[in-house]
């Protein structure tokens, strides 16, 4: 399977990783990549619902490819949501539906952050990236 | 010297937990269970199980007796006038569910429902919900700056149409004990039910019913060290007749027919089909286990956790108490730093702890938080686990910032 280059350099650093505290600075480096969002795109209409913390999700669909940029308020949620997008920005929606997300997540060593305990947003993240493919 | 719990070595899953690399500090949401109530459950389980109040037969007598000897603990145990005031629910957020359709015949159209600020959602959608059915006015009682219901302000708001108010006995977030008796005295002056929320309250000492004067109590075997899948509802024998049955099925009716139906009065009347016979059973063990503790050396060790706990927060710089915690817990948030990123590193490292809204999402709008963490305290902790949450604490804190 081919990765994309982000894609590749994110498992390539956290597989490195020993422990949480390294772990931790990588994730809240990633976070700082991500494009940040306008306060026009911080809306509800945006908003992932079923996050404790405020979570904002913009998809874009060009041609049949996906493009998405995320944002929150808590910095290592924004580390996540950025290997997140490093995986699925510029998929189409056939490649983005048959995407095993939890199995990227695992590769990562960040399978506990998906736990269904877990109330940070990851999982209704993937929840809305899973309609839109299937509405795309 | 570091506090040490005497009670610790009782609860295998706080040890379990402890051998894991995981330090407890969630008591307030769930507690771990004193081998007795282990022993318990496996007692009853394995001696052959029977169903409760219908069976002639040896094992269905042996375990109705083992069933309402809780009831009549459970009744002791809140000074309740007889076991009869006793009513088994799921847990406290149906008994409130119960009362909240139960008492709706008694509302009219206009007359209020009174509440406070600081509601957990279990003490609090109920009301709002029952409000909406009956074209009720619910209102909202304020606190003052200490996180206590303000009393002045409680004076002016309940009046005489307000015919129940609903309140908790302790904050889940902001660790401190309501002015109940005070409350209760307003709502009997304006001849209104009253219902206290002991969730969190039930946890800490004892509390004598007769003497607290309310109509209804509600609380949870969970966090009272027993099983889940339990709650009581207290109601005094006046009050527990006002109610109506709520829901229907097996052993709560005197006579069926195809059309229509007799009920049985409280409580067995408000336990439709088959209890958690064998939770029941093993709450008996929790209670029996705690009325064998010395009341005062638990009310000691907790007294000098908490202030532990409060004061290794406040020598931390940006840290912000909510409230002002009287006992058992304490929320707090860190400027500058989101609580979802604390949370997260305090996972990291084995401190369970909880973080976000405590349901109790009202309350923290009013606070202008959207979260906070919360440490709270069982009689097993011990002043190593505060050690291990300060370390955690001071680690993430010097990663975030």
């Amino acid at each position: 399977m081919n990765l994309p280059p982000a894609a590749q350099q994110a498992l390539g650093a956290f597989s490195a990783c020993s422990g949480w505290e390294q772990r931790a600075r990588l994730l809240m480096q990633w976070g700082e990549r991500l494009e940040p969002l306008s306060d026009a795109e911080r809306v509800d209409e945006h908003r992932v619902h079923g996050c404790e913390s405020l979570v904002w999700l913009v998809a874009e669909n060009q041609d049949g490819i996906w493009h998405f940029r995320a944002g929150s308020e808590a910095r290592l949620l924004r580390g996540l949501l950025a290997v997140l997008l490093a995986r699925v920005d510029g998929l189409s929606g056939d490649k983005l539906a048959a995407l095993d997300l939890v199995d990227w997540f695992n590769q990562l060593g960040l399978q506990r952050q998906l736990s269904p305990s877990r109330s940070n947003g990851l999982n209704a993240v993937l929840q809305r990236m899973r309609e839109l493919a299937q509405e795309s | 010297m570091s506090l040490i719990s005497p009670w610790r070595a009782d609860f295998p899953g706080i040890l379990a937990l402890e051998a894991e690399g995981q330090t407890y500090l969630d008591s307030a949401a769930t507690a771990q269970k004193p081998q007795a109530v282990l022993d318990a459950l496996l007692a009853y389980l394995s001696s052959g199980v029977a169903n409760v109040h219908r069976a002639q037969h040896l094992p269905g007598e042996r375990a109705t007796r083992a069933f309402e000897a809780t009831r009549s603990k459970t009744a002791q145990w809140l000074n309740a006038a007889s076991a009869e005031e006793i009513i088994f629910t799921r847990g406290s957020t149906e008994s409130l569910n119960l009362l909240a359709y139960g008492l709706e015949h008694l509302l009219q159209p206009g007359e209020q429902i009174v509440v406070s600020a600081l509601e957990h959602h279990a003490n609090l959608l109920p009301w709002q919900q029952l409000a909406r059915r009956r074209n009720l006015e619910l209102l909202v009682l304020p606190l003052d700056s200490t996180g206590s219901i303000d009393l002045q302000q409680a004076a002016r708001l309940i009046g005489p149409r307000t015919r129940l108010l609903a309140v908790s006995q302790l904050s889940n977030v902001l660790g401190c004990w309501q002015p109940l008796s005070e409350l209760l005295s307003l709502a009997r002056t304006q001849g209104a039910l009253s219902v206290v929320d002991g969730a969190q309250g039930a946890v800490h000492g004892r509390h004598d019913m007769q003497a607290l004067g309310c109509d209804f109590y509600v609380c949870s075997s969970h966090k009272l060290y027993g099983p889940d899948g339990v709650g009581l509802l207290y109601g005094r024998r006046e009050a527990l007749g006002k109610l109506q049955h709520w829901q229907f099925g097996g052993e709560m009716v005197l006579d069926a027919d195809y059309h229509e139906a007799r009920f049985r009065p409280a409580p067995l009347g408000f336990e439709a089909g088959t209890p958690a016979v064998s939770a029941v059973i093993a709450l008996g063990a929790a209670l029996d286990w705690l009325g064998s503790q010395d009341h005062l050396a638990v009310s000691q060790h907790e007294a000098a956790l908490h202030a532990e706990l409060l004061a290794g927060l406040q020598a931390r710089d940006g840290v912000r108490l909510l409230g002002v915690p009287q006992l058992a817990l304490a929320s707090f948030c860190v400027e500058t730093v989101h609580n979802a990123d604390l949370a997260h590193l305090l996972t990291e490292q084995g401190i369970a702890v909880r973080a976000g809204h405590h349901c109790a999402m009202p309350l923290m709008k009013g606070l202008g938080l959207s979260g906070a963490i919360r440490v709270s305290l069982g009689l097993y902790n011990d002043g190593e686990d505060l050690q291990r949450f300060f370390s955690a604490l001071d680690n993430a804190l010097e990663l975030l910032r």
